[in-house]
């Protein structure tokens, strides 16, 4: 499969690369990693007549800490993350990109790219959901701070504009009494999620859960938050009884299709199953942080 | 048409092509430098068949443009033997019975090579897991696995004789 006919850029530096976007505006897409866009640009899903890639532009791969919140570069690689030892110290992130794909996706594969192509089937926007994280979106004339629960809008549509790049996502620092977890089912190795829960709690000094972030995936049109799910966590001691009854508040929001990974019936069982599982790993390495 | 000018370095050697940005990697290697040991079996990211080194990290070529490997060193399954000696995973693939068809072999030992480089000693388990990324509908993998273990053991074999003769200098 040949992708239709394209121009290709390689700006040196940030500043370029927006500038080439606000000039070709609806017209280009940024190149990332490429597992996620050049297989939509074969399938010619997608026929842009520009290629910004970004390869060479310097610091957008980093993963660092400041006083109060982690910052993991649009550039990252799964595999990068799956090995930085500042992301060993969150679990539920930690979870999340060694299901991803396969060895040579997570080898070119990025976080930027993963979420801005935003497939609804995706590993990172469930991580991204539950922990209420920013993408920052930047173009020549701002920087937004997008709240990750406002920038996964439907299949294939973020909050993204078209002039602008992700550039970083921002998580906050991992407090005392914090612990998550990310598990999925998938029908073989590699494949996408059938269905993906991310679930963080945190826990009060007398053990109560006082925060908790749900974010699902691969279950509806779009990865969302189980809102309902954290209305009926935060206050409880934990319990298998309160994470079932989270579980079926989480499958009660989702909006499976069925298809080749399944009747509507098994997704919604799959997706109060992986709360519930979850949910006790997040609640013993919350406990574990304490 | 718009073309690109790219240099490459493909196992050691310089190659320079005008390309289309469309074109994908694997046939640059393939149609441009004639180097069909890469193969292509599903065209889609999926089954591995075309995996080569780029700068290092194994990459599925049909997933990567060739204008993305611009200036980037790459290696493929011709540039794993030294001469008329077989690499050790080529061996291994050999005395193990490693392929019975042959066609994902080629991206089957260059995703092997990628997970020795970055795990001299990996586990069975380690060894399934890194090589998730290529199909073979012949073998059942069994074979595969254990010519990795050969290959593994081999190479760990080679480079603690080659330290061993170092430190021997040294001392």
């Amino acid at each position: 499969m040949i992708p239709a006919a394209f121009d290709y850029v390689r700006p040196a530096d940030l500043g370029e690369a927006l500038r080439i976007l606000r000039v070709r505006e609806g017209e280009a897409k940024v190149l990332s990693g490429g597992y996620s866009l050049l297989p939509i640009l074969k399938l010619r899903l997608a026929q842009p007549a520009l290629l910004v890639d970004i390869q060479d532009i310097g610091g957008l791969d980093a993963i660092v800490e400041t006083d109060d919140e982690l910052k993991i570069g649009a550039r990252c690689t799964h595999r990068q993350i799956l090995e930085d030892p500042v992301i060993a110290r969150y679990p539920m992130l930690h979870d999340v990109p060694g299901g991803i794909g396969d060895p040579q996706v997570r080898n070119w594969g990025t976080i930027g790219g993963s979420i801005a192509h935003a497939d609804p089937a995706s590993d990172w926007p469930a991580a991204l959901l539950a922990a209420n994280a920013r993408v920052i979106c930047r173009s020549e004339a701002s920087e937004r701070h997008v709240p990750a629960r406002e920038f996964f809008i439907d299949t294939f549509t973020t909050a993204l504009e078209p002039a602008e790049v992700v550039t970083e996502i921002h998580f906050r620092r991992r407090p005392k009494g914090m612990g998550g977890a990310y598990m999925k089912i998938e029908r073989r190795a590699g494949d996408f999620s059938t269905a993906g829960v991310a679930a963080l709690t945190r826990l009060d000094a007398s053990g109560r859960i006082d925060w908790a972030g749900v974010g699902v995936t691969g279950v509806s049109p779009s990865p969302f938050a189980a809102i309902a799910a954290e209305e009926v966590l935060v206050g409880g001691m934990p319990s298998d009884e309160l994470f079932r009854k989270a579980g079926a508040a989480a499958a009660g929001q989702s909006r499976p299709a069925a298809d080749i990974r399944g009747p509507v019936d098994f997704k919604r069982a799959m997706v109060a199953e992986l709360t519930v599982r979850s949910l006790r790993i997040a609640v013993q390495r919350a406990l574990a942080n304490s | 048409m718009m073309t690109k000018h790219i240099s490459i370095t493909v196992n050691g050697t310089v190659h320079e092509a005008d390309v289309e940005p469309r074109l994908l990697l694997v046939h640059l290697l393939r149609d441009d430098f004639g180097l069909t040991g890469t193969h292509i079996g599903c065209d889609t990211s999926n089954c591995g068949a075309c995996t080569v080194h780029v700068n290092g990290r194994s990459a599925k070529s049909c997933t990567m443009l060739a204008v993305q490997a611009d200036g980037a060193e790459v290696r493929t399954i011709e540039g794993m033997a030294d001469g008329a000696t077989l690499h050790p995973l080529q061996q291994a693939f050999w005395d193990q019975h490693g392929l019975q068809c042959g066609f994902c072999t080629p991206g089957m030992i260059m995703q092997a090579a990628w997970l020795l480089a970055t795990n001299a000693d990996p586990s069975d388990a380690e060894i399934r897991e890194g090589i998730s990324g290529n199909l073979c509908r012949c073998t059942g993998y069994l074979n595969i696995v254990k010519a990795i273990q050969q290959a593994a053991a081999e190479m760990s074999a080679a480079a603690e004789t080659q330290t061993g003769a170092t430190a021997s200098v040294a001392g």
